[in-house]
């Protein structure tokens, strides 16, 4: 790939680019399309992460894009606006899909204004919420924003407004109608037993096949992100945990990895070790839970259960060393809570061929039953290409053979010492994010493997650990392979106790909207089983 | 030994004796008919707990084990709570339809299992076209399937009540040629006559090959016709919630659980009684066996029935527990292009076995 500082030279010779964790380009609003379009030309064509801001001068928004070709690549762009009265971006939602519904969430919370966007609603809090929550200056009197004791319709949902800017130089907000009125709308959920979480989604129906997928956010939005900025550190940790519940140790380990690196301490290999058994533990966790819920929502409730059975022994490792089971609190800043339990490696060590041998029996009585093979196969194909531009990482990603394991990309803890494979297929239909799992899973155990046999002795916590801990000033971005994809810490500080901004990048959050692509022209049948198949956890696209 | 039909005629002589003939007739339909409802209930408590308790083993888990020694009594504790459980009136339902809906549900399988004949002499129905009855009412219940989704007024009861629509029509196409197969072999539609032409050996092994097919067949067929797994599509819950008894609460949704486990016995019994030589011990044809064909007799004709009957329950709760879900096109696609071209060529070797043995 072509030199950055060539690329975007030839957008704007004063276009400079800084060399921070990751190359930065701070770029004004009105060069933003073409130093977009350059990028994405040069082969940058995933757009990762979007976080707004609030400089308290004005607000902003960086930009982290990656590339398919490239791996290690990545770019870091920021733009920012005059001052806090203007508040108009264009959008990059046509040239990455993924900005489309990162572009409504900092809309939501910053009240920045994508101009051109589709679709410019709100994507977490209500239509009529005044005030934009995450700006410093939001004022969180409840009396603003009552709690409706009255039944309310979804009506304000089903208008979506877009932003022009005429000849003058005035905002124009034109609407049209989400679904037109002859179209016979479905609702499933909030509460519905196959959306895995309280994931609202407007299902337009022609009989039994989908036309249009709109799914709707914010049901158990907890404004984690905002909630960050009044704790310190340590406090945050247990915060993590509760985004995706099913890898909660590794969103902990992400944000512990990030501090880390901060504030420069050197964590032990012992408590590498353990950290990654138990990062690779929860995975197989979660992909046997996301496996069972699969089977589960095509009707096999018998295999659900057989998943969660063996889930639990794993439940029961974590329980014995960690005392939590799906809240485990056991990575700390610096390294692990304590030691391991005596019983720990006998245990993982047992667990490893008992996994291996119930592996062999979800697919004598699962993956080769000719009804699951039929309900699999032959449906929901994702491109590599509509892949990487919604953004959508993890066993998804490489189930449409997007290489985007970031363990293998930017190893941390040690990952680039053990030898596995990233598993990779082509094809993208659903049978194939139904298999990604469960090979992937023989990985881990693989990986598990490896380090149980020799775990180092050289203590489970850095000695040199501050007893309050304030980040230096500056900009810190970390990003881990969890269960579901790439989730990403980024931590802006300003020195304090508390971060000045925090952003997770939710691997589910893409991962939902690639519903909509997928379901078009299913079944319904069809559409809980691709959504049980993207396998997300809607706490950690809502945060 | 003292056999049902010695019992039931006793009681026929002592009370015309006793009254008018249209008095002591009265007298014994309202008995049959309670005796009837009795069994049907604590068949359907038996069946439950059996499911409970069975597929509970399928998925290494214990099962109800609260109630009574090995949670025997869960169901009747479920039976007491349902009754006594609030009926929700919901504001926008087509009220007259809503509430009639579940009758007929029901009525279509009670009305069914009064047809069966659970042991020599124990049959409450018996005319010359009973099979055909059968097949009739048993199509009841589907009318009380659309109607609930449809008088609910409610999307998802709606979808789950056409495809049950779509998915009962089909397939009672195939379940009723595999019975007509076995009613040409016995060359009679009275159920009586089916069972007494199986005195010597069942049907199943009179024609092996055209009965056999005919048998998978019927079992597919009628499995698909009870809305249980795989076939489960009505009441998918992780699509449809609870699909056409989603808006029904209490008692009235007790009334369709009773009529879908029901269903299943019916099935079953009908299963038993055409292919399966219904109350008739199983008799093996040949010299050396006539000690154990005594013996074989000698276990009342009721048990045999309830045997194979609950035999054939139990494979339909395997299969239930075992497979996922078809989806409304392969379903549709399996009845029509695969079950119905086989039954139908099925007939026809029926009706050449016949010719040539």
């Amino acid at each position: 790939m072509k030199k950055i500082q060539d690329i975007i030279s030839s957008v704007d010779s004063s276009l400079k680019v800084e060399e921070q964790q990751y190359p930065t380009i701070c770029v004004a609003p009105d060069k933003l399309r073409k130093l977009a379009e350059k990028l994405k030309e040069n082969g940058y064509d995933v757009l990762m992460n979007l976080t707004g801001m609030d400089y308290q001068d004005c607000f902003g928004v960086i930009y982290h894009l990656a590339s398919t070709q490239d791996k290690k690549a990545m770019v870091v762009v920021k733009v920012n606006t005059e001052n806090r009265e203007s508040l108009t971006i264009p959008t990059v939602s046509d040239i990455w899909e993924s900005a489309n519904l990162y572009e409504r969430e900092a809309y939501d919370f910053f009240g920045i204004q994508f101009i051109n966007h589709p679709d410019l609603r709100r994507l977490f809090l209500r239509q009529d919420w005044n005030g934009y929550p995450f700006r410093k200056d939001y004022d969180a009197d409840p009396k603003l924003n009552p709690v409706p004791l009255v039944n309310q319709t979804v009506d304000a949902m089903e208008d979506v407004p877009t932003l022009r800017i005429d000849k003058d130089g005035k905002i124009i907000t034109s609407h049209k109608p989400l679904f037109d009125k002859n179209e016979y709308v479905v609702n499933i959920g909030p509460q519905h037993p196959a959306t895995h979480g309280v994931l609202h989604l407007r299902v337009s129906l022609d009989g039994e096949i989908i036309n249009k997928v709109d799914p709707n956010f914010g049901y158990i939005h907890r404004g984690i992100e905002k909630m960050c900025e009044s704790k310190t550190y340590p406090q945050i940790l247990q915060l993590t945990e509760r985004l995706d519940y099913l890898s909660g140790t590794i969103n902990r380990h992400a944000f512990c990895l990030c501090v880390e690196k901060a504030l420069g301490i050197e964590v032990p290999k012992r408590a590498q070790a353990v950290r990654v058994i138990f990062d690779e533990l929860t995975r197989i966790a979660s992909h046997l839970l996301g496996w069972g819920c699969m089977c589960m929502d095509m009707g096999s409730i018998t295999a659900f259960i057989y998943g969660m059975r063996d889930r639990e022994k794993i439940m029961d490792i974590f329980e014995e060393t960690g005392g939590g089971r799906l809240m485990v609190g056991y990575n700390v800043i610096g390294g692990l809570a304590n030691e391991v339990s005596p019983k720990f490696v006998d245990q993982v060590k047992a667990f490893i061929p008992h996994m291996r041998k119930m592996i062999k029996e979800y697919h004598t009585l699962f993956t080769n039953n000719p009804i699951a093979k039929g309900r699999m196969e032959n449906i929901g194909f994702l491109t590599k290409e509509t892949a990487a531009s919604l953004g959508v990482t993890g066993p998804t990603g490489r189930a449409s053979g997007w290489s985007c394991d970031v363990r293998k990309i930017e190893p941390y803890a040690g990952y680039d010492q053990i030898d596995f494979e990233e598993v990779l297929r082509t094809e993208g239909g659903t049978f194939d994010r139904y298999l990604i799992r469960l090979d992937e899973i023989e990985q881990s155990l693989r990986i598990i493997e490896q380090l149980i046999n020799n775990l180092p002795e050289d203590g489970y916590k850095a000695e040199k650990v501050p007893a309050i801990i304030k980040l230096p000033e500056g900009e810190y971005y970390q990003r881990v392979e969890n269960a579901r994809g790439e989730f990403g810490v980024y931590i802006n500080s300003k020195g304090d106790k508390s971060p000045y901004r925090v952003k997770f990048r939710s691997p589910c959050m893409t991962l939902i909207s690639a519903l909509d692509p997928l379901c078009r022209n299913e079944k319904i049948a069809d559409l809980i089983m691709i959504g049980a198949s993207l396998d997300y956890v809607i706490p950690c696209a809502d945060r | 030994m003292i056999t049902f039909g010695e019992i039931i005629n006793n009681v026929h002589t002592a009370l015309t004796g006793a009254l008018p003939e249209w008095l002591a007739a009265t007298i014994e339909y309202i008995i049959i008919g309670a005796g009837l409802l009795g069994l049907y209930c604590v068949l359907a408590l038996i069946l439950i707990l059996l499911e409970r308790k069975i597929c509970a083993r399928f998925q290494c888990r214990i099962g109800p084990n609260r109630v009574g020694p090995f949670g025997i009594f869960q169901s009747v504790a479920d039976m007491i709570k349902i009754l006594l459980k609030e009926i929700i009136t919901i504001n926008n339902v087509d009220n007259i339809l809503f509430k009639t809906a579940l009758f007929l549900a029901i009525a279509g399988s009670f009305c069914t299992f009064g047809a069966l004949q659970f042991g020599d002499g124990l049959a409450c129905v018996d005319f010359n076209v009973g099979v055909f009855y059968i097949l009739a009412i048993s199509s009841l219940g589907v009318v009380g399937i659309l109607l609930a989704g449809w008088s609910s007024n409610n999307k998802y009861t709606l979808i789950g009540a056409m495809r049950s629509g779509a998915q009962l029509i089909s397939y009672e196409l195939s379940a009723g040629i595999s019975i007509m197969t076995m009613v040409l072999l016995a060359g009679s539609l009275n159920i009586s006559e089916i069972i007494a032409g199986q005195e010597k050996a069942w049907f199943i092994f009179q024609a092996p090959i055209p009965a056999l097919i005919a048998f998978v067949i019927y079992l597919i067929a009628g499995h698909a016709e009870t809305n249980r797994g795989p076939f489960d599509l009505p009441e998918a819950e992780s699509e449809l919630t609870a699909g056409y008894h989603t808006e029904y609460s209490g008692i009235q949704f007790g009334f369709f659980y009773l009529a879908e486990y029901l269903n299943m016995f019916i099935i079953a019994g009908v299963a038993a009684t055409v292919f399966l030589g219904g109350w008739q011990p199983l008799q093996i044809n040949a010299e050396w066996a006539t000690g154990i064909n005594e013996i074989l007799a000698y276990i009342p004709t009721w048990l045999w029935f309830m045997g194979k009957t609950f035999a054939l329950v139990l494979l339909s709760l395997w299969v239930r527990w075992s497979f996922p879900r078809l989806r409304i096109d392969q379903l549709l696609k399996l009845e029509w292009k695969v079950l119905m071209p086989i039954s139908l060529v099925n007939l026809l070797l029926m009706a050449g076995w016949i010719l040539i043995f």
